[in-house]
């Protein structure tokens, strides 16, 4: 992000950017910066406001006339990401036994997923390796990896099982966002990986895989690195 | 410490490359110039979420709101992109602006990049693929940049 500013000044457009991380700006030195202490993921700060939006935007355009560079402003309102709380979404009943855990949770939040999918118009992160009809396939492919099964023996390479483990995420919180109001950052991802069998799932994978050393890029990023393992 | 106070700390000491800053000046007042967003989000159009991990970009017809989240990295929140592009894609806020006569244009396309690569060089941004998305920008006659990251 920075160092495109720096790209962009030199070709002859002004520039001004949203800062996250005060400390990358300071090193990267952009020409015009807004440090904005928003949740990472909103750098607009709230979502469906307007309001607070266009002002975030006006206060970046307030920078475009300084020439003082680097110049590096902060916004003057700081919100927290809610990550300690997990969302208060309320999971199903066990229905079918026979079923392994996440799967008949995940069949079991289909209706709120479907409601969410008729809210936002049919806009769904979910169908990066597979449609949601078939991610049962997906987390079947996820417990024979933490029994121990290679990812190529199930299809997966690195970036394929990172690219399933989003789809499940994605289920998860376009679901939590029809079940529970409080919804602020960082609470659908709580919820997802401590809450749900599905995302302890997932944790318990990317355990499985750090330990094994040989898929370092999954390991990493097939759950939020700052996501602990279970006690 | 919150998972973003975490990340925040992490990423704050990675080498950076050593720029001097320059700045562009305005030749005209804003409500005559041509705005665009460059977001490194890693948006993309819909349909296209195999995920992003190099240091390319899209157009993001200015037009367009049905857009995907491509972006490799699950260390952020998406829920709030979920609800609402605006939060780190304010192209319905630039639209208004627009209307308002506060900036003069938007721009035709929006470009989007993939941030935090997972090389850790900035060659590719530096070299090609940024000043080839600045020349786009010029040949639509964009004055101004606003740049967001998630």
């Amino acid at each position: 992000m920075s160092v495109l500013s720096h790209v962009f000044e030199q070709a002859g457009l002004a520039t001004v950017g949203i800062s996250i991380v005060r400390g990358q700006a300071e090193s990267v030195r952009p020409p015009r910066s807004l440090y904005c202490e928003f949740p990472l993921g909103r750098p607009l700060g709230k979502p469906n406001d307007p309001a607070f939006q266009t002002d975030v935007v006006m206060a970046m355009l307030a920078l475009l006339d300084r020439t003082d560079v680097p110049v590096l402003e902060d916004y003057p309102e700081i919100i927290e990401e809610q990550g300690s709380e997990a969302s208060s979404c309320p999971l199903p009943p066990r229905h079918d036994p026979s079923l392994p855990a996440p799967i008949d949770e995940l069949r079991g939040l289909r209706n709120a997923y479907e409601r969410n999918l008729e809210a936002t118009g049919g806009r769904t992160l979910v169908g990066r390796v597979a449609p949601v009809d078939e991610l049962d396939t997906v987390i079947e492919k996820f417990i024979q990896v933490e029994a121990g099964t290679p990812l190529a023996d199930v299809g997966w390479d690195e970036v394929s099982i990172i690219a399933a483990s989003q789809d499940l995420r994605a289920f998860y919180e376009e679901a939590g966002l029809q079940l529970a109001d409080n919804t602020g950052a960082r609470q659908l991802l709580t919820w997802f990986y401590e809450a749900t069998e599905t995302g302890r799932l997932l944790v318990r994978v990317r355990d499985v895989l750090k330990a094994g050393r040989e898929h370092k890029l999954a390991a990493m990023y097939v759950v939020p690195g700052t996501q602990e393992s279970p006690a | 410490m919150s998972a973003d106070a975490t990340i925040r700390s992490g990423v704050s000491g990675l080498p950076a490359p050593e720029i001097e800053p320059v700045a562009t000046v305005l030749g005209k007042p804003l409500s005559e110039c041509r705005v665009a967003i460059v977001t490194t989000a890693g948006l993309r159009p819909n349909g296209d979420i195999e995920l992003w991990l190099d240091g390319t970009f899209t157009k993001l017809p200015a037009a367009d709101r049905d857009l995907q989240l491509s972006h490799f990295s699950p260390n952020f929140d998406r829920a709030g992109l979920t609800q609402d592009l605006n939060v780190a894609y304010p192209a319905d806020r630039l639209d208004e602006l627009a209307a308002a006569g506060v900036i003069g244009s938007v721009a035709t396309d929006h470009f989007s990049f993939m941030g935090a690569q997972t090389d850790g060089t900035f060659s590719t941004i530096l070299q090609d693929t940024g000043p080839a998305a600045a020349q786009a920008l010029l040949d639509d006659e964009v004055d101004v940049v606003l740049l967001t990251p998630v």
